[in-house]
């Protein structure tokens, strides 16, 4: 599964942040973890250095130093004493760096609810009580320069969440709530991967984490709490009118109208998603239209059904009543 | 090659089968397998490079009604996609 995560769209402006580099931290969570690989990966070195050295005096190595490597005190040394302390000290100093990251959520944490669904993230902005102030999908919103617990969970199968660029990997397993903090030092896009085999597309189940300014997140969380704009041309009018005749408020819910369906992404600002397909595709005319008309060609196995029966000025126009949602 | 960036940018393959492109291969629209040989665009217009730059940048002004949607790329990067379409001989 993994080349095809790191083939597909290269090159794409789009979907910036993918692939997402993991040693390449850009936050302090994902910073510590980043020092504590290279860490283990310099004392394997070392160790794998001291074993080929060890080999080495036992060939060829003079017969007096042959004898203290066959010798009972280096078994006690180097057998025994040597990884005991070398692996309590690391355990004590790796646990330590990387404690913040999953330790309980307090009072005053922004909380954001990530739930993982068969192929696609749900997620829920919280209020200090846990109670839901936002939905949407897809995409997660969060102030730079500040710290966000995720309460990780799934509505179905194991999934794992990980954003290499700003925090560790957490499985989200169903009837459970993870901790993961999250923090990005800088505004930017940072793409985001189901790290866990899920079934059928999870190769395809991606997710952008776009962290702004404080003052834009905010301004950003104050949209939001209005819905989306009604349908502005007649086109996106027949839109409206279709998106609700052929079903797909069945699954779909937007914000301000009758669509409340729950099995598929929150629609109410698709329009202002950077990407369709949970991170997969550009979000534009193109993709949206390909994806309404044959999800399952782009996306095999998917949960929403291809809409091959739609004559092409249909898809158009639900098309345009889904970009205007922004 | 720029036109297979250019192609991978826009996201033609949402719809489209296009050799040299592993993922996705969108069933919405033809296969562009062996495009280059093909005698007509979309069965209506003589398949020259003027014609096709025009058509993948607005297929809806030539043929209305299409499911084939307004892309949004330059004039320059239609005529890159066009070239790499040109490259896709029957095989
Ligand atoms: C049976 C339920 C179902 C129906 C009906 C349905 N969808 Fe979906 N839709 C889904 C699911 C599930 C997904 C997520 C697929 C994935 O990424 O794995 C989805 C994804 C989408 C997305 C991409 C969202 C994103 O953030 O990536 C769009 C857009 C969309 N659907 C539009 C529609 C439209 C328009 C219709 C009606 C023509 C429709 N859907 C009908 C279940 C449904
Ligand atoms: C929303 C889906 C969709 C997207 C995205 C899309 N196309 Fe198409 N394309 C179609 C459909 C459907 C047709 C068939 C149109 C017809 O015959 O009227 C078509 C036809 C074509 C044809 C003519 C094929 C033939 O056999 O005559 C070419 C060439 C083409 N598209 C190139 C592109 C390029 C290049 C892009 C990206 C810049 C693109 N398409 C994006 C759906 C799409
Ligand atoms: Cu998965």
């Amino acid at each position: 599964m993994q080349p095809l995560i790191f083939t597909r769209f290269m090159t794409v402006e789009g979907l910036a942040g993918w692939p997402p580099p993991v040693f390449d931290p850009a936050g302090p969570f994902a910073g510590s973890i980043t020092t504590l690989a290279w860490v283990l990966t310099g004392m394997a070195v070392a160790v794998l250095a001291i074993v080929l050295l060890a080999i080495w005096t036992a060939l060829k190595g003079r017969p007096a130093l042959r004898k203290r490597l066959g010798g009972e005190r280096m078994i006690w040394i180097g057998g025994v004493a040597f990884p005991v302390v070398v692996l309590t000290l690391l355990l004590i100093w790796g646990l330590s760096l990387t404690s913040g990251i999953s330790k309980p959520i307090a009072g005053t944490d922004m909380r954001i609810r990530v739930s993982g669904e068969m192929w696609w993230w749900r997620v829920s902005y919280l209020d200090g009580q846990g109670r839901e102030i936002l939905r949407d999908a897809n995409e997660i919103h969060i102030p730079a320069g500040q710290t966000v617990a995720l309460e990780l969970t799934s509505a179905d199968v194991i999934h794992s969440f990980w954003v290499p660029r700003l925090s560790g990997k957490l499985d989200m397993i169903p009837g459970r709530t993870n901790v993961m903090r999250i923090q990005a030092d800088k505004p930017g896009v940072y793409g985001g991967q189901c790290a866990e085999y899920c079934g059928g597309p999870h190769a395809l189940m991606g997710f952008v984490v776009v962290a702004h300014t404080p003052e834009d997140f905010g301004r950003w969380m104050a949209s939001r709490q209005a819905p989306p704009p009604a349908p502005a041309t007649n086109e996106a009018r027949r839109g409206a009118a279709l998106f609700a005749s052929a079903g797909c408020a069945a699954c779909h819910a937007v914000a301000g109208t009758s669509a409340n369906g729950l099995a598929g992404p929150d629609l109410s600002y698709v329009g202002a998603r950077r990407t369709l397909g949970a991170g997969i595709l550009p979000n534009n005319r193109g993709a949206m239209i390909g994806w309404i008309g044959n999800s399952q060609a782009i996306k095999p196995a998917n949960r929403m059904p291809a809409y091959t029966m739609l004559p092409a000025e249909d898809l158009k126009a639900i098309a345009v009543y889904l970009e205007g949602l922004k | 090659m720029r036109g297979k960036a250019v192609i991978e940018k826009a996201a033609c393959a949402a719809c489209h089968a296009i050799p040299g492109i592993k993922w996705p291969q969108g069933e919405l629209g033809p296969s562009l397998d062996g495009f280059a040989d093909q005698g007509m665009i979309a069965g209506r217009f003589s398949n020259r490079p003027d014609l096709l730059v025009r058509y993948i940048r607005n297929a809806p002004s030539m043929t209305p009604g299409t499911a084939m949607p307004a892309m949004p790329i330059s004039e320059g990067e239609a005529r890159d996609a066009a070239a790499y379409l040109y490259t896709l001989h029957d095989r």
